[in-house]
């Protein structure tokens, strides 16, 4: 499952998506908007996705994840529009036979999937100002590997 | 031949639209269409190393080959996910 919605996330869809019989592990991550950036309040949050291409994407992280661990059910959701704070922006789970590698691919595909999956946040915060959020500088040097 | 071209975030507020159609000479590149929207908008080169194209849903380089019905998009740094 590999999803842009505008719909608010439903966290046990993803776990839902991944269950197997042979999955021993199932690690999701939940990413959720907070209160702060850096100090400063913030009011909401604006996510703006390209959406056929970032599902594509996520079925190629998911690839790359079995590539590395022979893991092969990956899910991921991530929302789009305006986002409160406390509201779930994004879902991944990874099921695995054992713990360690469950961990260790849900990491990847997080960290993948803010290198290469078309999303883009604005940050509205509580002082009036507004900005299209930029990268860590060490995710952005790596986002044009595929 | 025609391809359309979108554009996204920052991009899209900087060019004040999200997507349109543009008419290109057969064999053209996807620095011909960075050519053209400098002709509107001078300081896209500066942009150029933070910008990422993708051509079909998949990113592409400047030298890229279109063809007719092509899909095109602008992609600024992408920042999905969240901070933790």
């Amino acid at each position: 499952m590999f999803k842009i919605t505008n719909e608010p996330i439903a966290p046990h869809e993803v776990i839902h998506a991944v269950k197997a019989e042979n999955a021993g592990a199932i690690v999701p991550f939940l990413g959720i908007v907070r209160d702060n950036t850096g100090g400063r309040k913030v009011s909401y949050l604006e996510y703006e996705a390209y959406p056929p291409m970032a599902e594509k994407k996520m079925a190629e992280i998911a690839r790359e994840i079995y590539d590395k661990w022979g893991l092969d059910r990956v899910a991921m959701i991530h929302r789009v529009g305006r986002l409160k704070i406390g509201e779930v922006s994004v879902a991944v789970a990874v099921a695995a036979p054992h713990r360690k590698d469950g961990f260790e691919a849900c990491k990847y595909a997080m960290d993948r999937l803010k290198q290469i999956v078309p999303i883009w946040k604005r940050e509205v915060w509580k002082d009036g100002g507004e900005e299209w959020v930029k990268p860590d500088p060490v995710f952005f040097n790596q986002s044009a590997e595929t | 031949m025609k391809v359309r071209v979108k554009y996204f975030a920052v991009c899209r507020e900087m060019f004040n639209r999200d997507e349109e159609e543009m008419e290109l000479p057969d064999g053209a590149v996807l620095m011909d269409i960075l050519k053209r929207l400098e002709e509107e908008w001078p300081e896209i080169p500066e942009y150029y190393e933070v910008m990422q194209m993708s051509v079909n849903w998949e990113y592409a380089t400047e030298m890229t080959k279109l063809s007719d019905g092509d899909e095109v998009a602008l992609i600024p740094p992408v920042t999905g996910g969240n901070d933790v």
